[in-house]
């Protein structure tokens, strides 16, 4: 694991800081790279509200099924991410039964990483959900709190950590994802993010470029694996002291 | 009660729009036509091999990121050395970068010309990339976090007093570990054994740079779905994706038999 790292890194050494800068600043590179953040940072924002709105249906709404719904979550961690892609181009593609297509869309970019990245912020907020003591909501309750109070003073401060980290995550896999997205989205000018720039740069036979682009995404995933060990520095300090 | 009524449709439907409607039409485009053309599709030979390519890197990596994720769990759990901290943030590596950054990795060490090792090996006829080696390697890399990720919230639950009694009565380290770590983190190794052979079957990312994707030789059956999709070959790909898609749902059922109490995501 570290030598193919330690190559890659060598790889983009090799060009130097200014063939690294090059690179990295060519109009293809930076909107492959605008685009890759922006969509996995809409996509986040949208699991992030979504999936803690899930989380919750799931630990404190009862319903027929709610089992079988709790394992189909994990269902984008079991299926292969370009059968994923291929369910979305068949259902929201050229052949849509339901009139919608958004096929090599920016669109498509966002449902395709939507899907990949469902699972994170409902299985971190999940167990904190279920721990948490509804006593305190009857308690603020009592003393009047409405319902939005509760949930902004008590439930929120206590799922915070879940969510910011679940979101890390999910950030972590939205910016590298490439098999859930090369068939929806493809590669048009429109839609080409980081991952299948550096894919296709490497077809066109130019590793040393494609390694420049990749070092700006490994960057990010150390940043974003640091950021996660800080929340759960942050989240058991209690059990620390 | 409305509102609880509200947010559960809320989220229904969001997993349905996202989650089910699109694969169940997979499964729907499949068999419109019958049960005939699915077959046809499954058996043509390049489709067959690419399979065996799938699960021969599966059947690699597997067992071997099983015994380095009990290792690396039990180094970190029960260790202290330096740079285990270091150790601890590179396991999880691969879940946090592109499968497309590690591919590209693998192939800037193995390119034949220019690579680390890839003139030396291919002057001694070894060929790596664009290969079958290259697939494993690669297979093997994306899938090194999961055994250790589930095994490790156990162990450190665990403690380790009930080793320290076995080993002042003379038990071997060995013995230890089979009579008294191995049964108590069963669950999570078996767990973390589906994860794995989930993500070591549907690779693609990292696959798809170094395997050359050369029909009916190094084709795996996640680029093949690529291949015929973007050649218009649909039925084809349909086909390998609904069998990719059942082996998923089937890896869900077993996630759901055997998900240990404590696991996180």
């Amino acid at each position: 694991m570290v030598l193919p790292i330690a190559a890659l890194v060598w790889e983009a050494k090799k060009t130097g800081a200014r063939g690294f800068w090059q690179v990295v600043s060519s109009p293809e590179a930076v909107g492959a790279l605008k685009l890759t953040f922006a969509a996995a940072f809409v996509v986040v924002g949208i699991n992030a509200v979504l999936g803690t709105i899930t989380a919750w249906v799931l630990v404190r709404d009862d319903f027929r099924g709610k089992s079988l719904v709790n394992s189909v979550i994990d269902l984008p961690f079991a299926l292969p991410t370009i059968v994923a892609g291929l369910t979305l181009l068949t259902l929201y593609g050229p052949n849509s039964p339901v009139g919608i297509d958004v096929a090599f869309t920016r669109t498509a970019i966002v449902l395709a990483l939507c899907f990949v990245t469902l699972p994170f912020v409902i299985r971190t907020v999940q167990p904190v959900l279920i721990e948490l003591d509804v006593e305190m909501e009857e308690a603020a309750r009592s003393l009047g709190a409405g319902r939005f109070t509760v949930f902004r003073r008590i439930v929120l401060p206590n799922i915070l950590p879940g969510i910011l980290s679940g979101s890390v995550l999910a950030l972590a896999r939205a910016l590298g994802e490439i098999g859930a997205i090369v068939l929806v989205a493809g590669s048009t000018l429109h839609t080409e993010v980081a991952s299948v720039f550096i894919f296709n740069v490497i077809q066109d036979g130019e590793p040393a470029q494609a390694s420049a682009v990749a070092i700006v995404l490994l960057g990010a995933a150390f940043v974003l694996l640091l950021a996660v060990g800080a929340l759960r520095f942050y989240a058991t300090r209690h059990e620390r002291a | 009660m409305p509102r609880r009524l509200g947010l559960r449709v809320v989220a229904l439907g969001y997993l349905s729009v996202i989650l089910l409607a699109p694969l169940a039409m997979v499964f729907y485009r499949t068999f419109e036509h019958g049960l005939e053309p699915v077959w046809q599709a499954l058996s043509d030979p390049d489709t067959l091999h690419a399979f065996r390519v799938t699960l021969i890197a599966a059947a690699i990596a597997v067992p071997l990121n099983t015994a380095f994720g009990v290792l690396c769990a039990l180094a970190i759990v029960r260790r202290r050395f330096r740079g285990k901290g270091l150790l601890n943030a590179f396991i999880d590596l691969p879940l946090a970068v592109s499968p497309v950054v590690i591919g590209l990795a693998l192939f800037l060490l193995y390119a034949p010309r220019g690579g680390w090792f890839g003139n030396w090996l291919s002057n001694h006829g070894f060929q790596v990339l664009f290969a079958m080696p290259a697939i494993v390697l690669a297979t093997i890399f994306v899938s090194v976090p999961f055994v250790a990720r589930e095994v490790i919230p156990i162990l450190r639950e665990l403690g380790n007093e009930q080793e320290q009694a076995a080993g002042t009565l003379g038990a071997t380290r060995w013995q230890r570990f089979r009579l008294i770590t191995l049964p108590s983190i069963r669950w999570a190794v078996i767990y973390g054994v589906i994860l794995t052979t989930a993500r070591c079957l549907g690779e693609y990312g990292a696959v798809a740079v170094v395997s050359g994707r050369i029909e009916g030789r190094t084709e795996t059956a996640t680029t093949r779905i690529d291949d015929l999709i973007q050649n218009f070959q649909t039925s084809g790909g349909y086909a390998i994706a609904v069998v990719l898609a059942v082996i998923a749902v089937l890896v869900l059922v077993l996630m759901t038999l055997t998900k240990p109490k404590e696991a996180s995501v």
